[in-house]
C-alpha cells in the first residue's frame, strides 16, 4: 500500500499548481495522472489568460473590477460573485509568478507581457504566448514542479494511472484505488487529503475540441463518493472548430480581427440582436447559437458548416499571431488560412459544472479539494468567458494546495484505516475480474460513441423538454447495457478495452447529471438555452443546480447564487 | 473510399519472445488520420491494440510514432497523403517496447530532467513582469513550441548508440534557457551541455530536424551551443 500526505488527481494546470503549493510546504505528495502531466488537456489552450494588468498606459485603466464586471456579466449572473471577486483579484499576482518562472508570453514593444481582446470583455485583458497560451503555462509550471522537487524531493508522479475510486470514511478522505495501466493491477493508496484536478468532461460530447482524455470521470469518482455536482447543464460550445474533426480554432482569431461568414459571403452576425453590436467578438454561446441558426435557415456551405476569413489580417500579422491556427488549417482541413477561408462549426468546448466546491475548493467531504474545470466555483455561471479558464487553473489550483496545506495541520489523523482500505481494493479487484469474467454483446467502443450521440442530439445548443427526455431515456439504455460489455483482450498490460469501460461508466453517470439538470432548468441562461422556455427567469432559476448520487440516478436540488457586487441584468453585447 | 493496409509492429514482452507485425485491411476515406484509423482497428478488428493518445491534435506529443519510414504523430498524418496502400506502423526507436507502439519514457525524461529544464530568473525578480523585448523574445521564439513528443529522439543515430547519450529534445531545451533574456545561469548551463554525451555527442546528421512535427532544429541549437561553448572557453 502506499502511502501521502496528499494526493492530486490530474497532472495539467490546475492540479500541477497544487503540486507546487504542497511542495512548497514540504507535503510528500502523490500526482496521479491517467496520461504523462504534460499530455493533458490544459496543453491544448491556444487563446490566453486573462488579468487586469494595466501594464500599458490606457486613457482608461483596468483593474479587478471591470474584470469581474465583465465576468459576472458573461456568467449571465449565475457566477458566485465572491469567486469571481477573488479570481480576479488574484489574476494579476498568478500572471506575474508564472511569467517569473519562465513563461513566455508574448510582449508589446516596450517588452511588457502584450493582451489581447477576447469574446465579452471591455478590455484587451488577455494575455497570450502566441496562440500556444497552455503549452506555454504548463510546460513552464512542469519545469517549475521539476525544479521544486530536485530540492525537496515532496512529489511522487504516478503517470499513466488511473484513479478507479475514493475511499470515505466519517466524511473524510482515508485514501484511493488506482490502477497501473501499464502492468493491469490495482493499487490503494493511503491518503489524508485529496485534490481533484481531471479536467471537465468534452468528451461526453461526439462534436468536441476536447482531447479524447477529457470524459469527466475524475467528477464521478467524487460523485460517487458522496460530493456534489453544481450546474453540470451549463456546457459551453464554441463557435470556431474545425469542421469534421472539431478541432478548436482560437477565439484569438475573432479577437485579432477575423470575420465569420455564410455562404454569400456576409458577416451575418449582424442580423441578429443579440450579436449586431459586438459582432465576431460577442461571447462564445451567442455565436454558436447564431451560427446554428444560419445553418438553420440554409445559408451555410453544403448545409454544413460555416467560414472564418482571416485573410485581410496579412499574412505578416497572422504569422504573427495566429501561426497555430494556420498551422492546424493546413494539416486537419488541407486550407491555407492566410489565402482560404477556414470551415468552421460550433462544437463542445468547456464544462463549466463540475463537482461543486466552495471559494476554498472544498467539497463537502473533508480532506478533499477540487479545482479547474472538474470543479465548480463557480466562477464561470452558466457561460465562460475566454481567457478565464487558464486563469481559474492557477488561481484555484493554487487555492486547493493551499487549503490541503492548512487542512493537513488542523486535523488529527491517526486513525488506522488500514482495514477499510484493505476491504475496498479487495471489493475493486473483484469487481474488475468480473468485468473480465462476464459475457455479453456490447462493444465498450460503440456504446462510448451511442453516449457521444445521445448528448449532442438531446442535450447540444439548442434544448426542449421533449428532446432531453427522450435523451435521458436512452442515456439510461446504454448505462444499463454497460452491464453487458465484454471485455475481449483478456490481456492485462494496456488494456484500452477496460480502460474505455472504466472511462464509459464514469461519463455516463455525468452524463445523466447534464441531462437531469437541463429537464428541470426551465429557463434559458448563458449556454443553457432552452427553444420551449427562451427567456432567463431570475425569479426562479436564479440559483446553482445540485446533483448528488444514487444508484437510481441524480438527485436534483439547489442552492442560492453568491450575489452583491452586481445585480442581475438582461445581458447584451 | 480506398482500402489500405495497416502494418502494425506487435509486442507484449511478457507474452511474446519476438516482436512480429499485424495487418489490417480498412477502408479509408479524405481527412482520416493514422491515429483515426488506429482507433477503428482496435474498435472493430482488434481490441488488444495498444496506443496512446490524449489530444488529437497534434498539441500534446503522445503520438509520435514510425509511419511509413519517418516519425510523425499519428494524429496529424494523413492516410491518404502517404500515397501508399500499405501503412507500416512501427513503435518509437530507441525506447524500451513496453506493449504494441507505447513505448517507456523514463530514460527519454531523465536525459531532459538533466539539463536543469527550468529558468532560473534573474535576480531581484521585479514587482511586475520582466521587461522582455519582443527580439529577445523571439530568441525562443520557436524553441519553445518542443511538444517532447520524442520524434526527434527516436530518430537520432547517436541515441541509438549511446544511452547515455542527452538526445536532442533535452538539448534544444537546454538552448531554450540559454537564449531567454530572464535567466541568470548562462555558464551552469554550458557546463552542463559541454560534457562528452552532451553537445559534443551530436554528429549533426540532423535527424532529428527532418522529422520534428514542430519543424523545431535541435542540431542547430546544437550547433549553436557549440559556438557559444567555444568562443567561453578560447576567447
Amino acid at each position: 500500500m502506499y502511502k501521502f500526505d496528499a494526493i492530486i488527481i490530474g497532472g495539467g494546470l490546475a492540479g500541477l499548481r497544487a503540486a507546487y503549493e504542497l511542495a512548497s510546504n514540504n507535503i510528500k505528495t502523490a500526482i496521479i495522472s491517467k496520461v504523462y502531466p504534460i499530455r493533458s488537456h490544459s496543453i491544448a489552450a491556444q487563446g490566453g489568460v486573462n488579468a487586469p494588468l494595466n501594464n500599458i498606459e490606457r486613457e482608461i485603466a483596468d483593474d479587478w473590477e471591470k474584470h469581474a464586471y465583465d465576468t459576472i456579466k458573461g456568467s449571465d449572473y449565475l457566477g458566485d460573485q465572491d469567486a469571481i471577486i477573488k479570481m480576479c483579484k488574484e489574476a494579476t499576482n498568478r500572471i506575474y509568478e508564472i511569467e517569473h518562472w519562465g513563461c513566455p508570453f508574448s510582449r508589446t514593444d516596450d517588452g511588457r507581457i502584450s493582451q489581447r481582446p477576447f469574446g465579452g470583455q471591455g478590455f484587451p485583458r488577455t494575455a497570450y504566448a502566441a496562440d500556444r497560451t497552455g503549452h506555454a503555462m504548463l510546460h513552464t509550471l512542469f519545469e517549475q514542479i521539476i525544479r521544486i522537487n530536485e530540492e525537496n524531493k515532496c512529489l511522487t508522479f504516478f503517470d499513466e494511472w488511473f484513479v478507479t475510486r475514493l475511499i470515505v470514511e466519517d466524511n473524510s478522505i482515508r485514501g484511493l484505488i488506482a490502477l497501473e495501466l501499464k502492468i493491469g493491477d490495482l493499487h490503494a493508496f493511503k491518503t489524508d487529503a485529496v485534490i481533484i484536478a481531471t479536467g471537465g468532461a468534452g468528451r461526453l460530447y461526439g462534436k468536441s475540441t476536447n482531447a479524447l482524455i477529457n470524459t469527466g470521470t475524475g467528477m464521478a469518482i467524487a460523485y460517487w463518493a458522496g460530493a456534489d455536482l453544481k450546474d453540470m447543464e451549463f456546457i459551453q460550445f464554441h463557435p470556431t472548430t474545425l469542421y469534421g474533426t472539431n478541432i478548436l480554432v482560437t477565439e484569438g482569431a475573432r479577437g485579432e480581427g477575423a470575420y465569420l461568414l455564410n455562404k454569400n459571403g456576409e458577416r451575418f452576425l449582424s442580423n441578429y440582436d443579440d450579436s449586431k453590436k459586438s459582432m465576431e467578438i460577442a461571447p462564445r454561446d451567442i455565436v454558436s447559437r447564431n451560427m446554428i441558426r444560419e445553418i438553420k435557415k440554409g445559408n451555410a456551405i453544403n448545409g454544413q458548416y460555416l467560414l472564418l476569413d482571416l485573410r485581410h489580417i496579412g499574412k505578416k500579422a497572422i504569422m504573427e499571431r495566429l501561426p497555430g491556427v494556420v498551422e492546424l488549417a493546413g494539416k486537419f482541413a488541407g486550407i491555407n488560412a492566410i489565402t482560404e477561408q477556414i470551415p468552421v462549426e460550433p462544437g463542445q468546448h468547456y464544462t463549466m459544472g463540475g463537482i461543486d466546491v466552495d471559494i476554498n475548493c472544498r467539497t463537502k467531504i473533508n480532506g478533499l479539494c477540487a479545482a479547474g474545470e472538474a470543479a465548480c466555483v463557480s466562477v464561470h455561471g452558466a457561460n465562460r468567458l475566454g481567457g478565464n479558464s487558464l486563469l481559474e487553473t492557477i488561481v484555484f489550483g493554487a487555492i486547493a494546495g493551499e487549503n490541503t496545506v492548512k487542512y493537513l495541520s488542523s486535523n488529527k489523523k491517526g486513525n488506522n484505516s488500514a482495514i477499510l482500505i484493505e476491504s475496498a481494493i479487495k471489493e475493486e479487484k473483484e469487481e474488475t475480474n468480473h468485468f473480465f469474467e462476464r459475457d455479453g454483446k456490447e462493444n465498450v467502443f460503440t456504446l462510448f460513441e451511442e453516449m457521444n450521440s445521445v448528448m449532442w442530439n438531446n442535450a447540444g445548443i439548442f434544448r426542449e423538454e421533449a428532446q432531453l427526455k427522450d435523451g435521458l431515456k436512452n442515456l439510461r439504455n446504454i448505462k444499463e447495457r454497460c452491464n453487458n460489455i465484454e471485455i475481449r483482450y483478456k490481456g492485462k498490460r494496456f488494456n484500452f478495452e477496460l480502460y474505455w469501460l472504466l472511462e464509459l461508466i464514469g461519463s455516463i453517470n455525468i452524463a445523466e447529471a447534464v441531462i437531469m439538470g437541463a429537464i428541470e432548468r426551465k429557463e434559458s441562461r448563458g449556454s443553457h438555452y432552452r427553444n420551449d422556455y427562451p427567456k432567463r427567469d431570475d425569479e426562479t432559476y436564479l440559483k446553482h443546480t445540485i446533483a448528488s448520487y444514487s444508484p437510481e440516478g441524480a438527485k436534483l436540488s439547489y442552492k442560492p447564487v453568491t450575489l452583491g457586487f452586481i445585480g442581475p441584468a438582461e445581458r447584451k453585447y | 473510399m480506398q482500402n489500405i493496409t495497416f502494418k502494425i509492429f506487435r509486442f507484449d514482452p511478457e507474452k511474446n519472445k519476438a516482436p512480429y507485425f499485424d495487418n489490417f485491411t480498412i477502408s479509408v476515406s479524405h481527412g482520416d488520420t493514422v491515429l483515426a484509423g488506429m482507433f477503428y482497428i482496435q474498435k472493430t478488428h482488434d481490441p488488444s491494440l495498444a496506443f496512446r493518445f490524449s489530444c488529437r491534435g497534434a498539441v500534446c506529443g503522445s503520438c509520435a510514432m514510425h509511419i511509413n519510414g519517418k516519425y510523425r504523430l499519428a494524429c496529424e498524418t494523413q492516410v491518404l497523403e502517404l500515397n501508399a496502400d500499405t501503412i507500416t506502423i512501427q513503435p518509437l526507436g530507441h525506447l524500451p517496447v513496453l506493449r504494441d507502439l507505447i513505448v517507456d519514457f523514463t530514460s527519454f525524461y531523465e536525459n531532459y530532467k538533466r539539463i536543469k529544464p527550468y529558468l532560473i530568473g534573474k535576480e531581484p525578480v521585479p514587482e511586475k513582469e520582466y521587461i522582455q523585448m519582443p527580439e529577445e523574445r523571439n530568441k525562443i521564439g520557436n524553441t519553445i513550441d518542443c511538444i517532447l513528443c520524442g520524434a526527434c529522439y527516436g530518430a537520432c543515430a547517436t541515441a541509438g548508440v549511446n544511452k547515455e547519450y542527452f538526445g536532442p529534445a533535452a538539448l534544444l531545451k537546454a538552448e531554450r534557457f540559454l537564449s531567454d533574456s530572464r535567466d541568470s545561469i548562462e555558464d551552469d548551463r554550458l557546463r552542463i551541455v559541454d560534457d562528452l554525451h552532451g553537445v559534443w555527442r551530436c554528429h549533426s546528421i540532423f535527424s532529428c530536424q527532418d522529422v520534428c512535427p514542430r519543424e523545431l532544429s535541435p542540431a542547430e541549437a546544437i550547433l549553436r551551443m557549440k559556438k557559444r561553448i567555444l568562443q567561453k572557453t578560447i576567447l
